[in-house]
Formats: C-alpha cells, sequence, structure tokens
C-alpha cells in the first residue's frame, strides 16, 4: 500500500483560551507520510517564526529529498538509514536557520522552538524530537508516550526525585533543556518503532498534556478512534475546557494499512552488499 | 520570592526561614541551617532541597521521623501550606507565587542551557539578554534565589463540574432499566469500529456527538447532525434502536 493511502493525518492547532496569537506551527508531507510538530517561543512574533522555520525546513527539505530516494536507503556518511538521517540532519539545518536569524536580526533574539517529527515508512516511525512537544501512541486500549521530553521535570523524573504522580504539582514544569535554534548546534533524538494496524499516534505540544490528563487523552481517542477529526477537535475542547492557558497543537496519524517496502529478493542482495 | 518556611510552637510562630539555599537542613545541632533545639529533635533530623520553585522534604534517618499533614513520612514533595510536625515544633511551608503571577505570565517555555546536574551546585537564571522576553537561558550552575519571571500553573485543573451528576437510563432492549452514572469527562456509548456516540462532561453541561457507524443518534426523536448536541433534563435518547432518558440526579 502507498504510504499516502496507508495514512490518516489529521492536524488542528488552536491559540486557546487566555494567549492572543498562536506559535504553534503544524505541517503534513503525505506523500512521503511526514507529520511534523513544533512549539515556538520568543517575544513579539518570534515564536512564531522559530516554529514557522522549523516546521517549513524540516517538511519541505524531507518531502524534496524523498521523491529520488527511498528512506530505508542506507545512507553512506552516517552509516543509518536515510529515514533516520534526514529527519536529524534537517532539524540540525533548521537548527541554523533560526539561530541565524536570531543572531542577525534582533527583534529575533533568544527565539527557539521544540519539535516532534514523525517519519512513517516501511511499516515503522521514525521519531526526531527536541524539547517537550511530544508523541504518544495508542495501541489498543493503552496510551503510551513515545518521546521523553528534554526537560528539567523529566530529568527530575529520571533520577528519582519526584514521582510521575507528583510531576503535574511541580513549578518546574516549563524549563526546557533543549531547544532548536538558541545555539549553534543541537542534539535531536531520534528512535525508530515498529507500528500496527490500528495504532494511532499523536503529536501534540505542552499545551495539550499540560491541560489534559493522560488518561483522558486515552479515554477520547479510544472512543473517538473512528472519527479523526473529530477525537482533534474533542482534544483542543479538552485543553480549552480545562483553561487553555497555552497554544495547543494536536496531529493524529491513524495506521490504516501495511506499507512495507517491497523487497525482491535482488533487491535484498543489494542492500546487503551496500552495507 | 523564594518559598519559605515558618516555625512555631504550640501554635506561637518563632521565626521565618527563606529557601535560599539548594539544601537546608533542619536539627537540634547549630550546624543546620534550620536550628531546633529540643530534644525530639535528632541532631540532623531531616532536608528540604529546593530546585526553582519545587521543594522536597526528606527524612535524615531521624530518632523521631516526620509527620506532614499527619502523615508520617520519609521523603515529600511540597506543596505551599503544608505543615511539617516534628516533636512539639511544627513548619510550615509557604510557596505561594504562583498567584502573584498574572494569568498572561503563565507558561512561557523557557530554555536551559546544559544538562541539569540536580545533585551539583543549584542553577542560577541568567538575566534575559536585551531585546527577548520570554525565552530565558540557564546556565549550567547555581541558585534558586533568581526566579524564573515566569511561571507554569501548578496543577491540572479538575474541569468545573456540572454541578449535578447526570445519569443515563436504559430505557429498551436486554439492558432496559441500567442506569450508568455519567462520571468521566466522556463516557462512550456503542461499539468502537461499529456504532459510536460519545456524552461529553463540558463545564457548561452535557453533550452528545456521533462518532462514528451509519445511523446518527436522535435526541427527542430528532436525528443529530455531526455536530455535538447538549442534553437537557429528560431527553430522550435513541441510539441504533436502543432508547435511553438522560437526567440529572436530584
Amino acid at each position: 500500500m502507498k504510504i499516502a493511502e496507508a495514512l490518516q493525518i489529521v492536524s488542528l492547532t488552536h491559540p486557546g483560551m487566555v494567549r492572543t496569537h498562536n506559535e504553534d506551527s503544524v505541517g503534513v508531507e503525505a506523500a512521503c507520510g511526514l507529520a511534523v510538530l513544533a512549539d515556538g517561543m520568543g517575544g513579539y512574533n518570534a515564536g512564531e517564526v522559530a516554529s514557522g522555520i522549523a516546521v517549513s525546513v524540516t517538511a519541505s527539505e524531507i518531502a524534496q529529498r524523498l521523491q529520488q530516494a527511498n528512506p530505508t536507503d542506507m545512507d553512506t556518511d552516517s552509516r543509518e538509514e536515510l529515514g533516520v538521517t534526514l529527519l536529524r540532519n534537517n532539524i540540525r539545518k533548521a537548527n541554523t536557520s533560526i539561530y541565524q536569524a536570531s543572531q542577525s536580526q534582533p527583534q529575533y533574539a533568544g527565539m527557539g522552538t521544540t519539535i516532534v517529527a514523525g517519519l512513517f515508512y516501511d511499516n515503522r516511525v521514525a521519531v526526531a524530537h527536541v524539547g517537550d512537544s511530544r508523541m504518544y501512541r495508542l495501541r489498543g486500549e493503552v496510551l503510551t508516550t513515545v518521546t521523553r521530553d528534554h526537560s528539567l521535570l523529566q530529568e527530575q523524573i529520571d533520577s528519582g526525585l519526584i514521582s510521575l504522580e507528583d510531576a503535574r504539582f511541580s513549578k518546574n514544569k516549563n524549563l526546557v533543556t533543549r531547544a532548536v535554534g538558541i545555539d549553534e548546534n543541537v542534539l535531536p533524538d531520534v528512535h525508530v518503532y515498529d507500528v500496527q494496524i490500528g495504532d494511532i499516534y499523536l503529536l501534540c505540544s505542552d499545551g495539550l498534556n499540560d491541560m489534559v490528563e493522560d488518561a483522558d487523552i486515552e479515554s477520547a481517542l479510544f472512543a473517538m478512534q473512528g472519527n479523526l477529526p473529530l477525537a482533534a477537535e474533542q482534544l483542543i475542547q479538552m485543553a480549552n475546557d480545562n483553561g487553555g492557558r497555552d497554544n495547543v497543537s494536536v496531529m493524529l496519524v491513524k495506521i490504516l494499512g501495511d506499507y512495507a517496502v517491497p523487497r525482491s529478493f535482488s533487491s535484498r542482495i543489494m542492500n546487503w552488499f551496500k552495507k | 520570592m523564594a518559598a519559605k518556611v515558618i516555625l512555631s510552637m504550640d501554635g506561637v510562630q518563632i521565626k521565618e526561614f527563606p529557601l535560599s539555599k539548594e539544601r537546608m537542613t533542619i536539627g537540634r545541632k547549630s550546624s543546620n541551617e534550620i536550628v531546633i533545639d529540643n530534644l525530639a529533635v535528632s541532631g540532623e533530623h531531616a532536608a528540604i532541597i529546593t530546585i526553582l520553585n519545587d521543594s522536597f522534604l526528606e527524612d535524615l534517618n531521624s530518632t523521631n521521623g516526620l509527620v506532614v499533614n499527619g502523615v508520617a513520612t520519609k521523603k515529600h514533595f511540597l506543596q505551599n501550606n503544608d505543615l511539617i510536625e516534628i516533636g512539639k515544633h511544627s513548619l510550615k511551608y509557604v510557596n505561594d507565587q504562583v498567584s502573584k503571577t498574572s494569568a498572561a505570565e503563565f507558561e512561557k517555555t523557557m530554555v536551559m542551557r546544559g544538562p541539569v546536574k540536580l545533585q551539583a551546585a543549584p542553577v542560577e537564571i541568567a538575566e534575559p539578554a536585551a531585546g527577548f522576553t520570554q525565552t530565558q537561558i540557564l546556565a549550567n550552575k547555581t541558585p534558586v534565589s533568581a526566579q524564573p519571571a515566569a511561571d507554569k500553573t501548578d496543577k491540572i485543573d479538575v474541569p468545573v463540574t456540572t454541578s449535578q451528576i447526570a445519569v443515563v437510563q436504559i430505557l429498551s432492549g436486554p439492558n432496559a432499566g441500567k442506569e450508568l452514572e455519567l462520571v468521566k469527562n466522556l463516557t462512550t456509548l456503542g461499539k468502537p469500529g461499529v456504532q459510536v456516540a460519545v456524552l461529553a462532561k463540558r463545564p457548561h453541561g452535557y453533550f452528545i456527538t456521533h462518532v462514528e457507524g451509519t445511523s446518527f443518534p436522535a435526541v427527542n426523536g430528532k436525528d443529530l447532525s455531526e455536530q455535538p448536541h447538549q442534553l437537557n433534563d429528560h431527553d430522550l435518547i435513541d441510539l441504533a434502536g436502543v432508547k435511553m432518558e438522560f437526567y440529572f440526579k436530584s
């Protein structure tokens, strides 16, 4: 099955109930199975600029490259799959663009953004992220977090200082330890996971998971899995009903069918030699 | 303003201690930051560790232990107005800075630079560079005294409960007579993949929405559209032939 037919992708973004403007950006490249979400920060409109650059650079560069190449190809430089390399390198490229803009234009000084991107290929998903924008997966009735936030709070959870139950009462929720565009270099986390038909992947900005508990996200996704646009609306509505103190963006990707890369015997031999 | 603890004995306030260091110990010996001169207190009784806006209380293997809000504990994540009892003395933890921050300042995400070493020297927040207001960069080390300009709200609010509990009673079919209390934010009717409608509890009432399936639910004999429909007391719902009544429990 072609990737565009194997996935259903829905995205929705909302400024929330308090903020006047929306610093989140979302982008979809259905033809190559790519979803990107970024949550910008910085004064005036710099947050929008940063998240906008991050999404457009990442999405358009990856889509363009994948017109001629396959994400399963082996990249000769990094000795990784091209899909993984493209995610990592283009987030770095976005980092450079944002950093240079913030250095050259005073009104953009200090701007930055979080990012989470999912590239779906060969019955798998490669997930890259920087900061506290998240990917979740609903499989069956169970919601799990796919990404691990780059935040002070997550480090405190990892070190055992604070329990997961206590974490939602923390006053340090808003401190990210990595962001795109604030330094010359950035280190994105990239991981690859197998998908199953029926899985729903949720990409979201912290405006969702700070306002809505995971258990409520889980029950909404499970109940509304047959109607993805409604599920996205429901998630945003829940964030706003609970106060909507931040911009809230959600992207939902549902696996409708098999999208394994067809492998002939000869191509397998070729791949084996390329390694 | 940094958090503080207020020491009292028998209800009389003795002293305030601002939590200005990352680690402050409580004990009988004079080497402690918070000294309580009483035999019920161990030499080094407990420590309060403060990281930016959060403080944690830890028992240092004291003889008589710690009681927080009436519960014996070894380790506790302190919340505003928590009462720590040690013998006849009590320490009240006060951290009300959230209420002093205006809503507009909430939850602007900030960046910390470099890995945070939790046990290392505390963290200092650099002054914001000119020209940007929301992003703040944290340097690698040092303390708690500086407060970030903005602060995210501390808890997820429980959605404002619609004052009365609503119930759906099934009127026809094999489950006739059954009552379903709508306590969750979202109650699913039907079977995912086949025929689903949801009842959503929202701050201003209860709504029914068609999710999937060929037949749309009807309320009081009228078929619903794709849009959510607000339910009123004693509305009759028909979902794929099963009749139900929605009402508020008095």
